[in-house]
């Protein structure tokens, strides 16, 4: 409660600050609108139901690349954690691709195919699979051996053995990944929606900017930190704390 | 009939300056059908890595291991390996640990929950069924992994120093479970330990190891009735008997392939 509190507390100076900065008027209003002007924003894009048909599309867009990334990187994961010379090959490949931040490859994706929603969801896809390639093999290679040792003196071998118990074993770290991934898509996400066409959160954000709508900028900010926020700590956090203490791994 | 035979074993591991070390030299050993067998000795002795031979899971660099003469080359359901961790599947619940051999063998589902059901009453488990691992005492994990174990029905048990990580009482609690266990079922138990008092409380026999290179220095057969009582006199006396074996291996690196019996 005392933490709500101090939140609270914090969220009400800011807007004081910014209703303060306002008012002094340094910058003309169109530059630097006020707290009201952007909830008024915010409550006309919802009534409008503009920002709605927005989040949706760029939610849409958002599932679909994830997805992707998330099944092409577990299989990468799974064959490089299967077979040392395959990693041996790849492996630093994989991870300097994790390090190009995915706006990157916006140019290529472009050019390939053109300004749609297949360059989005390209940009996606790469935001997202490196990690997951990252952190499927991570945990495979991790499991530990005395649980493999005991399935095979249970007579568990081959296949079996990979489905009934190391690819559940590395769950907690598929599950890391799949947190992480999605925070890396939906970053992606954004620096595709600002070039890309069609209708989005992004899109309205490159709007905004070119009617000089400050206050429209603002709230799809606001907008997207919120949605980031919701998805990562709350639902994918609580999802992965779960997992962790089945799995025995919280620090209870 | 000879039941498990081990024949001339010897095993190597190679090390980081490219020397071999010798890790099990020239092991013979014959273990009964029903026998409660225990290999003592110091760390580094190639105990732990004969019991995994015998499990299927190391290979041998020669020699062999038979199971009623049949060679012993990989894993398999007759031989069954408790380990020091209990190693229970985290993300399965106790009954669904219990099952997973028997699932594994696709042996029907109901069937499976009922023998496994049946197993964890044995070990006096049955209410915590629906449990997740991280819930149990170390104790009570441990008896699940031998509840697991024992309910696929292998022909041997290996234990690969069980208790080890458990207090004092707990052990002590598992001591009487187990030999009540294998009082009832009079299966073949291949028990490793470094604890002398236990190895000596448990066994019908003690293969005494010593290290550099792991070889078996003494075997000591212990007909005494059971249940043995914690602080009997014979008992005690084939303790020293062991400690001074051990303490000489350490300190002079002495040894015959003496069989003896004790009491």
């Amino acid at each position: 409660m005392k933490k709500l509190w101090r939140r609270s507390l914090f969220i009400i100076s800011l807007l004081l600050i910014w209703q303060g900065l306002y008012l002094l008027e340094i910058w003309p209003n169109f530059l630097f609108p006020s707290p009201m002007m952007v909830g008024n924003t915010l409550v006309e894009g919802f009534t409008d139901g503009s920002f709605i048909i927005a989040m949706a599309a760029s939610f849409k867009r958002l599932l679909i690349g994830y997805s992707l990334s998330i099944v092409f990187g577990t299989l990468l994961g799974v064959l490089i954690a299967s077979n040392k010379i395959i990693e041996d090959t790849i492996g630093p490949f994989i991870l300097a691709l994790q390090s190009i931040p995915s706006v990157v490859w916006l140019p290529l994706a472009l050019l390939w195919f053109s300004l749609g929603e297949a360059a989005i969801i390209f940009v996606v896809v790469l935001g997202g699979t490196w990690n997951m390639v990252i952190n499927s093999s991570t945990g495979i290679k991790n499991v530990q051996p005395v649980l493999i040792r005991a399935a095979k003196t249970m007579g568990v071998k081959g296949i079996q053995l990979f489905w009934k118990v190391i690819l559940p074993a590395s769950v907690p770290h598929l599950i890391t990944g799949m947190r992480l991934s999605w925070a890396f898509s939906w970053r992606a996400l954004m620096a595709g929606e600002l070039i890309g066409t069609g209708t989005g959160l992004g899109q309205i954000l490159m709007w905004g900017r070119d009617m000089g709508n400050m206050s429209l900028v603002i709230s799809i900010i606001i907008l997207i930190g919120t949605f980031g926020y919701l998805t990562d700590n709350l639902l994918f956090k609580k999802f992965e704390d779960r997992v962790l203490t089945r799995w025995g791994l919280d620090n209870e | 009939m000879s039941f498990l035979t081990i024949n001339e074993i010897n095993k190597y591991y190679p090390q980081k300056d490219g020397h071999l070390l010798e890790v099990l030299n020239n092991i013979n050993l014959e273990i009964k059908e029903k026998e409660f067998i225990t290999f003592i000795g110091p760390s580094g002795c190639g105990k732990s890595t004969l019991l995994n031979i015998l499990a299927g899971l190391v290979k041998a660099d020669s020699g062999r291991v038979s199971l009623n003469d049949k060679l012993i080359t990989t894993p398999g359901n007759d031989r069954v390996m408790v380990f020091q961790e209990a190693a229970l599947f985290p993300w399965m619940t106790v009954i669904d640990n219990v099952m997973f051999g028997l699932k594994a063998k696709n042996k029907d589902k109901k069937e499976a929950y009922d023998k496994a059901l049946k197993q964890l009453e044995a070990v006096h488990l049955a209410d915590f069924k629906d449990s997740y691992p991280h819930q149990l005492s170390g104790g009570m994990k441990q008896r699940v992994a031998i509840a697991r174990s024992l309910v696929i029905k292998p022909k041997i048990l290996l234990m690969d120093e069980p208790f080890a990580a458990l207090d004092d009482q707990t052990r002590l609690v598992l001591h009487k479970e187990l030999m009540n266990l294998w009082l009832d079922l009079k299966k073949t138990i291949v028990f490793v330990t470094h604890n002398i008092r236990e190895a000596v409380k448990l066994s019908d026999r003690v293969i005494v190891f010593g290290t550099n290179p792991g070889r078996i220095i003494e075997k000591i057969s212990i007909n005494l009735p059971r249940p043995r009582a914690r602080e009997s006199k014979e008992l005690i006396t084939i303790e020293n008997y062991i400690l001074d074996l051990l303490e000489k291996e350490v300190s002079f690196k002495g040894g015959n392939q003496d069989e003896k019996i004790m009491a």
